[in-house]
């Protein structure tokens, strides 16, 4: 009897002990972080965790991607646009005390720059530096003084500002990358708001306040990132008040998240876009009016209500809302089966034809459910006369085969890397990206667009660039390669006394605000 | 008895050399580039050759299996690709999580199970023998997911005496040392840090050990019944016997040996890893570990994972024949 008391006593300490502190927020997500050294990774569930460890010269607005000075307190750019000088702050320090100067700056930029670097070869290729193309940007980089940074670049770049703000750019410490050489992505070491303290594979992160912060520190005392696959028992955690917020909420928990005191919801449209893209290469979308059709014949707002539950906006433009320089004058194709009819009839192809339609195997942030969008399409695109058979191949092969152009018609999206128009336009709709493997799996080579999008490119002045890609909205539209379908909404939920959390159009998550009240 | 043990060993090698050459194999053809799946919408002519010579996927068959079977030798499992950790860590850090839980449904299913054949097959044709069929029946065909996420919401959410996930609470600190945390807690004397763990691994210990509970448990009603109809036992009550001497004495021990097959199998089932119950209960174990691994085509982590869990399967198997050994005098003094 003895033995049953102490293992209930066991139980209730057991127990009594799961209240997290008011100043510890759990945060839970579908899976781990594959690293922390934000140069090699490339998901997202990394990035959360590095959003809050690491700093670049330059980042985000709280909640626009407008880029303000973080680590440099300014900067200045040559009239050519081909010398930028980033006046570094002095106050700053790495977590392990190392001092942030412009010589640490160039260590974190120039592993990943300069092949001779020692650090330049390690396992795990530095996979975004070579993504956003800034070996063909960047011609050099140099630290004159401790307090500043100046790039060479070998051509005019605006976007080139942008990419500075992204995890890849963020400054590490140079002292703790040379003691743990390709260990250091489990021993990040930063200037952020919050220091490293302990990572258990697939278990939880534990990051804690950092004290010496330049800036001002943060009302969390600890942070925790816990890795739940199942989303049904993610939610269970955040309804039991063991976790205090979660991402990437199932459509079904949003009325039971309304309807709950206890939580709150908080949505804003993705910085993403799912689309259809026709091959323009092959007949007959190599002919304006069948695109066209095609646009008007599929219920964009239908796929959004039966498979995103309302937590996404019907797209009519490649960008999405949020971006500055979104063209709302674009009418986009409405929904109209009829017209749709009219202009197959005036392409030539008033009995339809035969197709094929190829949907991703997996789903995607910017399309939760491929296959039955794809069936949804399929019958949509029947009541014109066009029968399309719906092909899948396994994930890797598909996006292979998308690339090399062996689709007619095939589903795909984009999720947004640095806020800037171009990281849309001109990666998946500009003429050099239809070279193979090709980004703009239309296969759409316009010369107007390429003209309108290498100017924006090349010019410093925000009102020009914003025209532009306004300009360039309209060509799209005009031209059709697509059929825009979606821009998915990002959600997140909290416990009711959290504070201060918002929704970045990045998908960056930062926790340097946010507060838990008493209740 | 010896030689038989060191034969069994020395035969582990070839099969391990196989297994890896099949599961090699097997990755090699399987259509899915790890560069592509790893770089997605995003990949580009020269991204995806760097990362494919860095994974050496460039390079021939021969080669590429020869480095990773030079590797194995030379005690070296190579880094993941997906997460470029060394696959010893990876393995190091989820085993345990796996071999603990294993240990405690084991321990569940095999208590309650021997006790509940050893009731069924006495009682045979009674209430209680019809009652535990039935149930282990229902135990046996019951979905692990359904039955998980039920003991979950009864025992986590309508009465929240357990904890909805996880190894232990995530106010607790143990410094990791062997990755056992019942173990890691005992060595730093932390008491709270312990109840917390096995307050942890109860839900999921039941929900796994659910189905090796209702199998041990048909077993050994089904061997205690057939033994129980032999001469010896009918003359063991006919000395006068005390019925436990009789039943557990003289019936269970030969009993059991079929019993003891079927908790060795099924110790290695579970060793392999439960995709399922570590998912529902964010168990971070090596089944989710190598899930994963095969979703994103990380050879080098499937390879290890599985070289891994064949080589305990094996070895679990020959500790079984062991035990057999030690049980019955009549395969000792086979050889």
């Amino acid at each position: 009897m003895n033995y049953l008391k102490f293992v209930f006593a066991a139980f209730l300490l057991a127990c009594g002990g799961t209240q997290t502190a008011n100043d510890t927020l759990v945060f839970v997500r579908g899976s781990d972080s594959v690293g922390l050294d934000p140069a090699l990774e490339t998901d997202g569930e990394s990035f959360k965790v590095c959003d809050n460890i690491y700093e670049t010269l330059v980042t985000y607005d709280e909640e626009t991607t407008e880029v303000i000075p973080q680590l440099a307190h300014a900067w200045d750019v040559s009239d050519d646009m081909l010398t930028w000088t980033f006046h570094l702050r002095t106050d700053v320090q790495f977590h392990d005390g190392t001092p942030f100067n412009a010589q640490a700056m160039l260590f974190s930029l120039g592993r990943q720059f300069f092949k001779d670097h020692p650090h330049h070869d390690i396992p795990g290729a530095y996979k975004y530096w070579k993504d956003m193309d800034m070996d063909n940007i960047v011609s050099d980089m140099s630290a004159p003084n401790d307090s500043t940074f100046v790039f060479q670049l070998k051509r005019a770049n605006a976007p080139f500002l942008s990419n500075l703000a992204m995890n890849f750019c963020a400054a590490v410490s140079p002292t703790a990358v040379e003691k743990y050489g390709s260990d250091f992505f489990k021993h990040p070491t930063g200037t952020g708001p919050f220091r490293f303290v302990e990572w258990r594979k697939d278990e939880r992160i534990i990051l804690d306040r950092n004290e010496q912060y330049w800036g001002k520190t943060t009302p969390l005392k600890r942070l925790i990132f816990k890795p739940i696959q199942e989303a049904s028992v993610r939610f269970l955690e955040l309804k039991q008040g063991t976790a205090q917020g979660m991402d990437n909420l199932n459509p079904e928990y949003i009325e039971q998240i309304r309807n709950n005191p206890d939580l709150q919801l908080l949505t804003q449209p993705g910085m993403n876009v799912g689309y259809l893209a026709m091959n323009m290469d092959k007949p007959p979308f190599d002919k304006p009016l069948v695109r066209r059709a095609l646009n008007h014949a599929i219920n964009k707002q239908a796929l959004v209500d039966n498979f995103y539950q309302g937590l996404a906006l019907a797209a009519k433009n490649p960008i999405p809302p949020t971006m500055w320089s979104y063209n709302d004058q674009v009418q986009g194709y409405e929904y109209d089966p009829q017209r749709a009819r009219q202009l197959l009839a005036e392409a030539g192809l008033s009995d339809g034809f035969e197709t094929e339609l190829w949907a991703m195997p997996v789903p995607r942030p910017y399309m939760p459910q491929p296959d039955k969008i794809a069936q949804a399409i399929q019958a949509d695109l029947e009541k014109i006369g066009v029968r399309a058979k719906i092909v899948q191949w396994e994930w890797g092969t598909y996006l292979d085969k998308v690339s090399q152009g062996e689709h007619t018609m095939a589903l795909l999206g984009w999720t947004g890397d640095n806020g800037d128009p171009d990281n849309f336009l001109y990666v998946l709709l500009d003429k050099t990206a239809a070279e193979k493997p090709a980004g703009n799996i239309a296969f759409y080579r316009s010369d107007q667009l390429h003209d309108v999008l290498v100017r924006a490119r090349a010019s410093a002045q925000r009102d020009e660039r914003d025209a532009l890609y306004r300009q360039a909205q309209e060509i799209i539209f005009r031209d059709a390669p697509w059929v825009p379908l979606v821009h998915a909404t990002q959600t997140a939920a909290f416990r009711h006394n959290v504070e201060g959390f918002k929704l970045h159009p990045t998908g960056n998550k930062w926790f340097r605000n946010v507060r838990i009240n008493t209740p | 008895m010896h030689l038989y043990i060191l034969k069994r060993i020395v035969l582990l090698f070839p099969t391990l050399l196989g297994i890896s050459l099949l599961v090699f194999l097997m990755l090699y053809f399987v259509p899915g580039d790890p560069a592509q799946i790893m770089l997605g919408e995003r990949a580009n002519a020269e991204t995806l050759a760097e990362l494919r010579t860095e994974m050496g996927l460039d390079q021939p068959f021969y080669i590429q299996f020869y480095r990773f079977f030079s590797g194995l030798l030379s005690g070296d499992l190579g880094r993941s690709i997906r997460t470029h950790e060394k696959i010893t860590v990876e393995i190091f850090q989820r085993f345990p999580a796996t071999f603990e839980l294993t240990l405690f449904s084991m321990f569940i299913a095999t208590f309650v199970g021997i006790s509940t054949g050893i009731l069924a097959a006495v009682r045979r044709g009674k209430f209680i023998d019809l009652l535990s069929m039935i149930g282990a029946t229902a135990g046996i065909s019951m979905p692990i997911f359904w039955l998980a996420l039920l003991l979950v919401l009864m025992f986590s959410v309508y009465l929240p005496i357990f904890p909805v996930s996880g190894r232990m609470g995530t106010h607790i600190y143990l410094e990791p040392v062997t990755y056992f945390y019942t173990l890691d807690a005992v060595l730093a004397g932390d008491w709270a840090a312990l109840s917390n763990v096995l307050w942890h691994l109860t839900l999921p210990a039941i929900a796994l050990g659910t189905i090796p509970m209702a199998v041990i448990a048909r077993m050994t009603r089904a061997s205690l019944l057939e033994v129980l109809g032999e001469d010896y036992v009918r003359t063991a009550w006919a000395k006068g016997l005390a019925r436990r001497w009789v039943i557990l004495r003289h019936a269970m021990r030969n009993a059991f040996i079929p019993t003891l097959t079927v908790i060795a199998l099924e110790f290695g089932y579970l060793l392999g890893g439960a995709v399922i119950t570590e998912t529902i209960f964010a168990w971070p174990g090596v089944g989710r570990w190598l899930f994963l691994a095969v979703q994103a085509r990380d050879f080098r982590a499937v390879q290890g994972g599985v070289l891994l869990i064949a080589t305990i399967f094996v070895l679990v198997n020959l500790l079984a024949d062991i035990l057999y050994a030690w049980l019955d005098p009549r395969i000792r003094y086979e050889k």
